[in-house]
């Protein structure tokens, strides 16, 4: 379906990543904003404060982040298109309603624009270290989908492509940025309204006392309904059947956790997004996402010029894992580099999937600062011994 | 019995309960049940559209209402109900959102969000059954237990000042705060009626025994008698100054509609504000709906 014209502000901008996340919840529809101020992040609630009055919506700043994110969870279930952004504290304080939003099966959409920790650690500072805790951060299992922009222009595009996954899927979807990107100030363009394709909420349709919100269609993903319409339909954080009704034995908790996983599982190869670059001939590869990808650019670049073959894997979609790709690759390769403002968080999972067929060499960054590009340069050449 | 005699038995409620899920979990003596029935009598009473009711509940005992009425309704994560129904409320503005849970979920856990809620004038009524204790996980003080009651982590006795309820709700901010005990049946099913016409944050308490943990804990006898003990010991006083509504252990309790007022609400003042600032640049948000 095409979006709503009136939250599209077509045209070349001019904006920093925090902007264009808001840019791009309301170009994908999205009218409800429940937040609370934490830096990098808060620009984006101001941007959405100052553009929803005139596009028809809700922006509330609630209490704290346990607020923000059960507010969401409100609104979907009341029909509307939802979003938040936070930073690492107030992710951390999010993380028992995102476990809710993955229970419920509610399609929302959380960025979370990353800085240094742990604890306060860096406010004004960059970091890609909350990269695990996106995946594993709630208690129990379920999985989640995120993304991981590298560019102003890229917390646009991939915020709308977040909503649609979050509604094809009925996930909690994350767009992992940085300080970096989301303080970088970049050409931006927002295209017509009529070029924004996006994916509807799975209506159901079906005799009003047949309603199961928890039953799985055939592409896996249950039927959704807002609350007001004569459904009387429950909804419930224990674990539950498919008609939303608790059910407290293991034979019910084998069901649902294996769906609430296999649902994204079965589907990683539609959900998953990376950019390759030279990775035919290639002995080392570096994996990198987000900011620090940028900064790789420079550090495979000189490489090259010294006679290695490099070749690159730029993840768009940091979870669903590319993980079948890596262990093909893993076969062919010397050895992967992965550079990451972190201390070793994705690495973990591309050693996982390369199983020991080949090193993964970590190049870490504790946070506050992006890497330098020799220090990546270093590592690729060690590699490629 | 016979079998057609056993069929003409029907629950006076059941139109409005999840009769596939009854029994429920409540002991024999506790007082949810009542709320529950004076809940469903008002719905009836008031006979508003059960299209438009959304019953949104926390953790805990009270936390189980959500999901034995028959209406839309979410169980939600403990002390989140309040923030949930406020984002519901302000998805449909249409919606009629009420909040039902005890007192660990609203005032213990969920305080922050309650006083907020009612700050903001959020267009919601919250039920709270308060039963002194942390009943679900065994009877563990709470935010509401008395001074000198006994409970399984205040083995020696309450030793901390407990919240008033009405006295922090109408501080807060909300525009209608009643208190009664489970057993005035007749008096908490008008309350709830008029919550339901209210536009505005409303706050009914309701004090209900908890026979199996706090009761027994402090040898209060059974539930009918504890029920019947905070019936005789309550004193109506309609409009009673907030500030005077203390509970002690096993004292008098002062019941009655203490705030009853008018005050825009959060989406008014949305409206009016953003509508003055901004004039005709301004899309008015949920007005269709009211």
């Amino acid at each position: 379906m095409k979006t709503d014209p009136k939250g599209v502000l077509t045209g070349s901008h001019y904006l920093d990543g925090d902007y264009a996340l808001a840019e791009g919840a309301l170009a994908a529809g999205c009218r409800f904003f429940a937040g609370y101020p934490i830096t990098p992040s808060t620009e984006t609630a101001e941007r959405f404060s100052e553009r929803i009055p005139s596009v028809g919506g809700v922006f509330i700043q609630m209490e704290d982040e346990l607020a923000s994110i059960s507010a969401l969870i409100g609104a979907v279930w009341g029909g509307q298109k939802v979003m938040t952004v936070t930073s690492g504290p107030g992710f951390s304080l999010m993380m028992e309603n995102i476990g809710l939003a993955c229970m419920l099966e509610t399609p929302l959409v959380i960025a979370n624009v990353q800085r240094g920790g742990p604890s306060t650690g860096l406010p004004t500072l960059t970091g890609q270290q909350d990269m695990m805790q996106v995946k594993w951060g709630s208690h129990g299992d379920y999985k989640i989908i995120a993304f991981s922009p590298d560019s102003p222009q890229e917390c646009f595009d991939l915020t709308i492509e977040a909503f649609n996954l979050s509604e094809t899927y009925r996930v909690p979807t994350f767009v992992m940025t940085d300080e970096c990107v989301g303080h970088m100030h970049e050409k931006v363009v927002i295209p017509p309204a009529e070029e924004i394709e996006l994916v509807e909420r799975k209506w159901y349709t079906g005799p009003k006392d047949k309603y199961l919100p928890f039953k799985p269609d055939k592409d896996m993903i249950p039927f959704m309904v807002k609350i007001g319409e004569g459904y009387h339909f429950h909804i419930t954080g224990l674990t539950h059947d498919e008609q939303g009704y608790p059910v407290i034995n293991a034979e019910c908790q084998d069901v649902l956790v294996r769906h609430l996983n296999d649902k994204i599982t079965m589907n990683a190869d539609k959900i998953i997004r990376t950019e390759e670059e030279k990775i035919d001939n290639a002995e080392v590869i570096v994996i990198s996402y987000g900011i620090t990808s940028r900064v790789t650019t420079k550090a495979v670049r000189k490489a090259r010029e010294a006679g290695i073959k490099v070749g690159t894997i730029r993840l768009i979609t940091v979870w669903p894992f590319p993980e079948k790709r890596i262990k093909e690759l893993a076969k062919k390769v010397k050895a992967f580099v992965v550079p990451e403002i972190n201390y070793g968080q994705m690495v973990l999972e591309v050693e996982r999937c390369a199983a020991g067929q080949a090193p993964a060499v970590h190049v870490p960054h504790c946070g506050g600062w992006v890497h330098d590009p020799d220090d990546i340069f270093k590592a690729i050449k060690e590699a490629a011994k | 019995m016979k079998k057609e005699d056993r069929l003409e038995q029907r629950h006076p409620i059941e139109d409005l309960l999840r009769m596939d899920r009854i029994p429920h979990i409540w002991c024999p003596g506790c007082g949810i049940g009542t709320v529950v029935t004076s809940f469903a009598e008002a719905l009836r009473k008031s006979e508003v559209d059960l299209d438009k009711i959304a019953v949104i509940s926390g953790i805990g005992c009270t936390g189980r209402v959500a999901g034995y009425v028959k209406l839309d309704s979410i169980h939600t994560t403990h002390g989140r109900a309040v923030p949930v129904a406020t984002g519901l409320k302000l998805a449909n503005p249409e919606l009629k959102v009420v909040v039902f849970s005890g007192d660990g979920d609203i005032a213990g856990i969920g305080g922050n969000h309650f006083i907020h809620a009612a700050r903001r004038n959020m267009d919601i009524m919250i039920i709270c059954v308060n039963n002194f204790n942390y009943a679900m996980t065994g009877g563990q003080v709470a935010a509401t237990t008395p001074r000198d009651a006994n409970a399984s982590t205040a083995p020696y006795g309450n030793f901390e000042y407990p919240f008033s309820l009405p006295y922090l709700a109408e501080a807060s901010g909300a525009t209608y705060v009643a208190r009664w005990t489970a057993l005035h049946l007749r008096r908490v099913t008008k309350s709830m009626q008029e919550a339901l016409g209210k536009r505005g944050f409303s706050f009914i308490e309701v004090i209900t025994p908890c026979v199996t943990l706090y009761a027994r804990r402090n040898r209060l006898g059974d539930g009918l008698n504890l029920l019947k003990y905070y019936y005789e010991k309550s004193e109506i006083q309609h409009g009673a100054d907030t500030r005077t509504l203390d509970i002690s252990y096993q004292g008098k309790l002062i019941v009655g509609k203490f705030v009853d007022i008018e005050k825009p609400t959060f989406l008014d003042c949305m409206n009016e504000h953003l509508g003055k600032v901004l004039g005709d640049k301004y899309q008015p948000y949920g007005v269709n709906n009211d």
